[in-house]
């Protein structure tokens, strides 16, 4: 990259924080949402303005919305309230936070951040605050506060790290959800969360890809499989009937590298004959209205019941994403459900019941797939892997907010021969953000997501020093989007690949012609031709 | 500057309760009025405080996940990190909250030379597990002064804290930790930049106050020699309430009752509710089981939906053109084929 390195320094802290401002400096924030997408999704205050301009244009009434608002939240959200009363300041989420590590910035320490938010609630929700004031920790509300809540919650990726590390588990990710809720209501939103939900509400994902080009993406996909694997595939889109639907995040048949995830996928149900359908008004894993408000969160999740019910199928499958299994694990039942017209998700090949899943009826790919690997149901060749030294990255949201850590790693020490972790205290429950997390993975806060994804990089960069590794793998749609640019910059020559990809590469599938290339097209290396020309006969195979 | 004003109101307090121990007409007051209202002041309010928690929902399952989850029979699960059921839950944060679990996580992060190193850091465990810990025992220990005759696990507890039997009268254990835990966490205040600057007037008030409530209580013990004996009978007297107030009590002895009455009236509206809130933490006492077990909402209302039929009707010619099935094929499609 030709722009000056970044360089952290170390700040010197001195003084009162509740007297310094924030200033909106380019690189470090992002541009406020279109009106037009605003007004799509019936949000309040749809208008022209950018965070860098004097005048937000705030309603009139802005103070009394916010306040009002927070107020039925403190009703309505025990987390909010308690963790409002209960931080003891103690500090030991300070540097637990990959936004504090790369800035340096003392409002990116989850206290602080929370801070900004509890100084308000003593002033006008509690006693000692309405009585003493500053001196028990409160402030006024004024449109300075505002500007602060914008410019750091939006500086937080809702990752839960801080969280883990919290003797109270203050969840810094619940604070930020309902700031930026409290700020959705007087229309301070950014375009990069806004559009995405308008985009899905419409038309079914967050890309804005409409029926016709979906099906045109998922066609292209099984060409490209055709032409790897010498097999042609079927895309089933809203086959009624189908025993499983099966969602995804829009990026996967868009974006590189997810693209080649898709493929893994494809290649997968192909092999194992499952009767599945994919679905253009439910194209959408993922979930922007996760990081907007609860109520956007449920309206843009609706669909996935609503369809599989309207499809007849039996449950649903869930493809790589984080934020995604955020909202199917812990929100989805709750605000949707019951899913009572679903059955338990049996798997169609090994006749494992997924009990753990029996009232959602929503199963993760990776759990799915590790089934069948353990049951011996799959042929596979990890020396087609054998270019990759591979390190893998827990996707925040399935690490701390689902516990889904093994079968991901099952998987892949069955489809590669190298397999290297980094550093215990950057995986698994103490996993960094790719630091774009939660809608903040647009281009012109570029530099605060390279500083966010600092400390990740550095954990790569470790084991690509120590084992050589030169591929992060992950499970979530965001981190395949940005973890690219990332390590281009941190640690240039480790590239980023999804779990199923790699799959995808080591299935020995049924009839498939010698594979010459992987998954992206890159030739194999001779050895691996070899290797997986003697196993596509299947004399050694196990086939469903 | 936050400390220091919090210093020189926990001095006034402590000098107020000495003029007011050695003013006749103030000791009635002091010693009988001021610890009823602050008693009375501490239930009510710990009551209110942990009613409004609990009246307020949990409309999510949230816990955070520390561990792998039960999914595939073939995959441990980790039990306390994860819980997949109540009791499980319910242990997890049993060892949150006797041995700060999540506190003994603790990393630091050290960036220099655009790289970041880690290393453990279990100081700030050490110093809450001293004094949080010594201050239960130094509670416990005072059950002494407040039952007649004393229960036995109270003389088992003074004499396992006397152990070392060192000085005269001897010293215990529980208020040397408890002293030096204070002072590490006030230490920890000044000394670490981040802390300091994220630190508030009322985090430094409790501190002092709780150093307060120690010292005076030390000095009773191991300086002046107080009369136990009236102590314990003006202690028996207030939980009987028939209270008297002998003439042998000191003055430092209202100092220490002062900061007492000050601490627990402060208890409800301050900080030191984590004790309270910790047992309600909805990322800690909540089992992982959401896909499990249906958790429901009380305030979860229907909202507006972009519904299939609308969204068919809007991208219904695309739909045909793509032959996308649908679900109510029209004339048109049919002409179409």
């Amino acid at each position: 990259m030709s722009e000056p390195l970044i360089q952290i320094e170390q700040n010197r802290l001195a003084g009162d924080w509740t007297a310094v401002k924030p200033e909106f400096r380019k690189g470090t924030y992002c541009y406020s949402a279109a009106a037009k997408n605003l007004q799509y999704l019936g949000l309040p205050n749809p208008r022209e303005w950018q965070p860098s301009d004097q005048d937000w244009k705030l309603p009139a009434d802005w103070k009394q919305i916010i306040l009002d608002g927070f107020k039925e939240r403190l009703g309505r959200f025990r987390s909010l309230r308690l963790f409002m009363d209960i931080c003891v300041r103690c500090g030991a989420c300070a540097d637990k936070c990959h936004f504090y590590i790369g800035s340096s910035d003392p409002k990116n320490m989850p206290v602080l951040r929370a801070e900004l938010m509890r100084s308000i609630y003593r002033r006008y929700f509690t006693a000692t605050g309405r009585l003493f004031g500053s001196l028990a920790g409160g402030r006024e509300l004024t449109e300075d506060v505002i500007k602060e809540w914008f410019y750091y919650f939006y500086q937080c990726t809702e990752c839960r790290r801080c969280s883990v590390f919290c003797p109270y588990g203050i969840d810094t990710a619940e604070i930020t959800m309902i700031g930026r809720e409290l700020l959705n209501l007087i229309g301070v939103n950014i375009n990069w969360i806004t559009e995405p939900a308008a985009n899905c509400y419409r038309t079914g994902n967050h890309l804005g890809i409409q029926p016709h080009g979906f099906k045109d993406s998922l066609e292209f996909a099984a060409d490209e499989l055709e032409e790897i694997t010498g097999i042609r595939v079927e895309v089933p889109i809203a086959k009624k009937g189908a025993e499983i639907l099966f969602v995804t995040p829009s990026a996967d048949y868009f974006g590189t590298p997810h693209y080649f995830t898709l493929l893994g996928y494809l290649a997968l149900f192909h092999e194992i004959g499952l009767d599945y359908t994919f679905s253009a008004y439910a194209s959408e894993g993922g979930n922007f209205g996760l990081f907007s408000s609860h109520e956007m969160m449920k309206r843009l999740n609706s669909k996935i019941y609503d369809e599989a019910k309207r499809l007849g199928v039996k449950w649903i499958l869930g493809g790589e994403c984080g934020h995604m299994w955020r909202v199917i694990h812990q929100y989805m039942d709750t605000m949707n459900g019951p899913a009572d017209f679903l059955e338990v998700p049996v798997s169609p090949v090994t006749g494992t019941r997924f009990e753990h899943t029996k009232s959602t009826k929503m199963l993760h790919i990776a759990e799915f797939t590790a089934d069948l690997i353990h049951s011996g149901k799959l042929a596979l060749d990890p020396s087609r892997n054998d270019k990759w030294k591979v390190t893998y990255h827990d996707s925040c949201n399935p690490a701390r907010g689902m516990g889904l850590l093994e079968e991901p790693r099952y998987i892949l020490k069955n489809v590669c021969n190298n397999f290297h972790e980094m550093p215990a205290d950057t995986i698994r429950e103490q996993t960094f953000c790719c630091g774009s997390g939660s809608g903040l993975g647009t281009d012109e806060n570029l530099e605060m997501r390279l500083r966010g994804g600092f400390p990740r990089a550095n954990a790569v960069r470790y084991v690509k020093e120590k084992h050589g590794v030169n591929l992060l793998t992950c499970i979530c749609a965001i981190d395949k989007a940005t973890l690219p640019t990332l390590l281009d910059y941190w640690v240039p020559g480790v590239e980023v690949a999804g779990v199923h990809e790699l799959l995808g590469n080591a299935l020995v599938m049924r009839g498939e012609k010698q594979r010459a290339t992987n998954l992206r097209g890159e030739p194999l290396a001779q050895g691996n031709i070899s290797s997986s020309a003697e196993n596509s006969d299947g004399s050694e195979t196990i086939h469903a | 500057m936050k400390a220091a004003y919090a210093f020189v109101v926990v001095l006034a307090l402590t000098g107020a309760g000495m003029a007011g121990g050695a003013s006749a007409a103030l000791r009635g007051p002091l010693g009988v009025f001021v610890p009823y209202a602050a008693f009375v002041i501490l239930l009510v309010g710990i009551c209110l405080r942990v009613w409004l928690w609990a009246a307020t929902p949990v409309p999510f399952r949230i816990p955070t996940t520390c561990g792998q989850q039960k999914s595939l029979s073939w995959i441990r699960s980790s039990y306390l990190e994860c819980p997949s059921n109540g009791i499980a839950a319910a242990i997890r944060l049993g060892v949150e909250i006797l041995f700060f679990r999540s506190l003994f996580r603790n990393t630091r992060c050290e960036v220099s030379e655009r790289r970041a190193v880690f290393g453990d850091s279990k100081l700030l465990w050490l110093g809450a597990m001293v004094f949080h810990w010594s201050m239960l025992l130094i509670l416990l220990r005072h059950l002494r002064l407040f039952i007649e005759p004393v229960p036995s696990f109270v003389l088992l507890l003074q004499r396992v804290d006397g152990f070392f039997q060192i000085g005269i009268p001897e010293l215990y254990l529980s208020d040397a930790a408890l002293t030096a835990g204070l002072l590490y966490l006030l230490w920890r205040r000044f000394s670490d930049p981040l802390v300091r600057y994220i630190s508030q007037l009322t985090d430094y008030f409790a501190l002092f106050l709780l150093l307060g409530v120690a010292v005076t209580g030390m000095l009773m013990r191991y300086v002046s020699n107080v009369d136990v004996a009236a102590i314990k009978q003006f202690a028996l007297g207030l939980v009987t309430f028939s209270p008297v107030i002998p003439k042998t009590i000191g003055s430092l002895f209202f100092a220490h009752l002062l900061l007492v009455s000050a601490l627990a009236a402060y208890f409800p509206f301050s900080k030191l509710m984590h004790m309270a809130g910790v047992f309600m933490s909805p990322t800690r006492n909540l089992a992982n089981n959401s896909r499990m077990t249906r958790h429901v909402n009380p305030w979860n209302y229907p909202v507006k939906k972009h519904t299939y039929d609308e969204w068919q009707a809007e991208y219904h010619d695309k739909l045909v053109a793509a032959e996308i099935p649908m679900e109510t094929p029209d004339v048109r499609a049919a002409n179409t084929n």
